[in-house]
């Protein structure tokens, strides 16, 4: 029993970072309708940018999270005014292949100022371990948890009682419409991208002691991708659905299946839901105007 | 100026536009039989490679610029002709058999994953081939009594024409003579109806739909036809790369052959072949340049991808059209030479088209 805990326990922590991060590429669709491949490179950008503050600065853990939500969020709204306004009028492809090329310098950047060695920091978190149902669970998946939830119920409050985020609504629902009501729907995407950069920075940052940190965890993106596409493409709680239900997969099918078989047990069970559900499980069903 | 006067319906269809077209690249094919007289082995050796990317590459023009279908597996179709291929040699089927086998076996596997596919669209239909892509390498990695699990086997070596295939310039010839078979199969299907239907349903699903094309079926066949020309690539691709493991057909070899069709400029077979020709040579020059560059930037190891990746960012904001569609504005310029207008090319408006469901 105290095995399956620990283990529900550890693929509930996995399965919320992927549920971040395609939190990120869903906000992302919804509101300007482009695929974000760099989404899990942002997440290892933010990462990187903690290890700075903490390490290189020596700042407090609790103001580098603020500060690397700060600088990623920056960042993003940066990148969407000088690079990805700019493919508007492009077919979806030319802005998969786009943000293709962005993680690769993303990547080779990281690795320019950084260098190629895994890094690590000191979190409050770092080696503590609470018992649950006779199960010794490391604080670092609890923090996990604990920082979704809040970073989720955050941006619930954002989007369902601010202006702000009743005009991102407004602008994911119909462009034209909100800018005919006088909201700058141009100045939303970019906070759009903002916002998601900083859930970015908070996902890498809370990654960072389960994992270490080096330019490869961006492909850790490409799993919360598949996440994303499980819950349906567009639907906020199916990413964060999806998120979860692939960590548990993994942890689950890496314990009791055959040797090797973690690594691919998300896209099988993604190629098995889209045969059958081709718009994802929470996804609105297809229905193309002509 | 020229002007091109079609005076029959034939003419429309004629594989090439027209006798001028036709003597310029008959001229290219003469300078490319005569190359082996002048160049070293390297340089043969550089140029098969681009022939094999090439064949590839069409294969995926064919499914991505001509069908509209993105494919993020076809790295994992390249790695099943490459191993089929390997495999049947093993087991003593000679070359001019095991090469159409391999890209048979490969074509049937597109098909079988074109088939389920064809419900999805967009970003679903690139996740899935990507999901598949993934499941492909697994299983190079755990089938280990055909596939010689991680640490792969060598490829046999046949011996053709009384030479072992990978000596110089037989392996060149082949290579050359095996492209020129896939572009001229892969220009028929284009001008046959069957290429025709493709486009359709890549401009319009509903339109080519209500023209009476069966849009299971064309999909189905498009993603045979390009796995199939990509897995007869991967019988070359094999003997080139010498030795068979399943991490040379991960993702990253899927994605360059994207970037290829992407920056070669989609929609044109012609521009397959320069994307092949650029990401073919783009490692050598960037070997080339490294020695000018100063130390500290020349060892860096993320120089290459980030320079792939800053190219393909260039590409897609400032010529949307790839290597082709400034081919086709250099060409304009110099045939209509001093009255060229950039305008010509410019689009007229941009908004974003809606891909959404409401």
């Amino acid at each position: 029993m105290s095995q399956v805990i620990q283990i529900f326990m550890s693929g509930l922590a996995e399965g919320c970072i992927y549920a971040l991060v395609a939190l990120g590429f869903v906000l992302i669709y919804k509101a300007t309708e482009m695929v974000n491949f760099a989404q899990g490179d942002l997440m290892m950008l933010g990462a990187f940018v903690g290890y700075f503050l903490i390490v290189g600065l020596g700042a407090n853990y609790w103001i580098a999270l603020v500060g690397a939500v700060v600088i990623m969020a920056v960042f993003s709204y940066a990148l969407d005014v000088f690079v990805l306004r700019r493919v508007i009028g492009q077919p979806q492809f030319a802005v998969v292949m786009l943000t293709i090329g962005l993680g690769f310098v993303f990547r080779a950047a990281a690795s320019m100022i950084w260098g190629a060695n895994p890094l690590a920091f000191v979190t409050p978190f770092t080696d503590g371990t609470t018992s649950i149902g006779g199960a010794p669970i490391p604080d670092v998946s609890l923090s996990i948890v604990a920082g979704t939830a809040v970073l989720c119920g955050l941006l619930f409050a954002l989007f369902q009682y601010t202006p702000v985020g009743v005009a991102m609504q407004a602008a994911s629902q119909n462009q034209l419409a909100a800018y005919y009501m006088g909201i700058p729907v141009k100045r939303i995407f970019a906070l759009i991208w903002a916002i998601s950069g900083g859930v970015a920075a908070v996902a890498g940052i809370l990654l960072a002691p389960l994992t270490l940190i080096d330019t490869s965890i961006g492909f850790l993106g490409l799993k919360a991708f598949a996440a994303a596409v499980l819950g349906g493409f567009g639907s906020i709680p199916g990413a964060l659905a999806g998120g979860i239900a692939i960590g548990l997969i993994e942890q689950f099918s890496g314990v009791y299946l055959m040797d090797g078989f973690k690594d691919i047990a998300a896209y099988v069970v993604l190629l098995l839901v889209l045969f059958v559900r081709p718009q994802g499980l929470f996804g609105a069903a297809a229905r193309k105007r002509v | 100026m020229r002007y091109q006067f079609k005076t029959s319906y034939d003419r429309d269809i004629d594989l090439f536009g027209d006798a001028a077209q036709r003597n310029w690249y008959l001229a290219l094919l003469a300078v490319l039989c005569a190359a082996p007289l002048v160049l070293e082995q390297f340089w043969l050796g550089e140029l098969s490679y681009v022939f094999i990317l090439s064949i590839a590459a069409v294969g995926l023009m064919l499914l991505t610029g001509y069908t509209g279908q993105v494919s993020l597996c076809h790295g994992a179709f390249l790695g099943i002709g490459a191993y089929a291929y390997a495999v049947l040699l093993q087991r003593g089927v000679p070359f001019f058999v095991a090469a159409p086998l391999a890209s048979l076996i490969t074509a049937g596997v597109g098909a079988a994953i074109g088939f389920p596919a064809l419900r999805l669209v967009g970003i679903y239909l690139a996740m899935a081939t990507l999901a598949f892509n993934f499941i492909v390498e697994y299983v190079f990695v755990h089938w280990d009594s055909v596939t010689g699990g991680f640490s792969g086997f060598a490829v046999p070596q046949p011996t053709v024409f009384g030479y072992s295939i990978v000596d110089y310039p037989l392996f060149y010839y082949l290579t050359l003579a095996a492209l020129l078979f896939a572009l001229f199969v892969a220009n028929n299907i284009m001008r046959a109806p069957t290429g025709r239907a493709l486009i359709a349903l890549r401009d319009s699903e509903v339109a080519a739909q209500s023209m009476g094309v069966k849009l299971t079926r064309y999909k189905t066949i498009s993603f045979a036809l390009s796995a199939g020309l990509t897995g007869f690539a991967g019988a070359f691709f094999a003997h080139k790369i010498g030795y068979l493991a399943p991490d040379a057909f991960g993702i990253l070899l899927s994605i360059q052959l994207l970037l290829m069709v992407v920056v070669g400029g989609l929609g044109s077979f012609r521009g397959a072949i320069f994307g092949a020709l650029f990401v073919g040579a783009l490692p050598s020059v960037i070997a080339l340049l490294r020695d000018f560059l100063p130390q500290s930037v020349a060892r860096q190891p993320g120089l290459e991808p980030g320079l792939f990746g800053l190219i393909l960012i260039g590409f897609i904001l400032f010529e949307p059209h790839g290597i082709e569609g400034r081919w086709r504005k250099l060409r304009l310029f110099f045939s209509q030479f001093p009255m060229y207008r950039v305008a010509t090319f410019k689009k007229q408006k941009s908004f974003t088209k809606s891909e959404r469901f409401r």
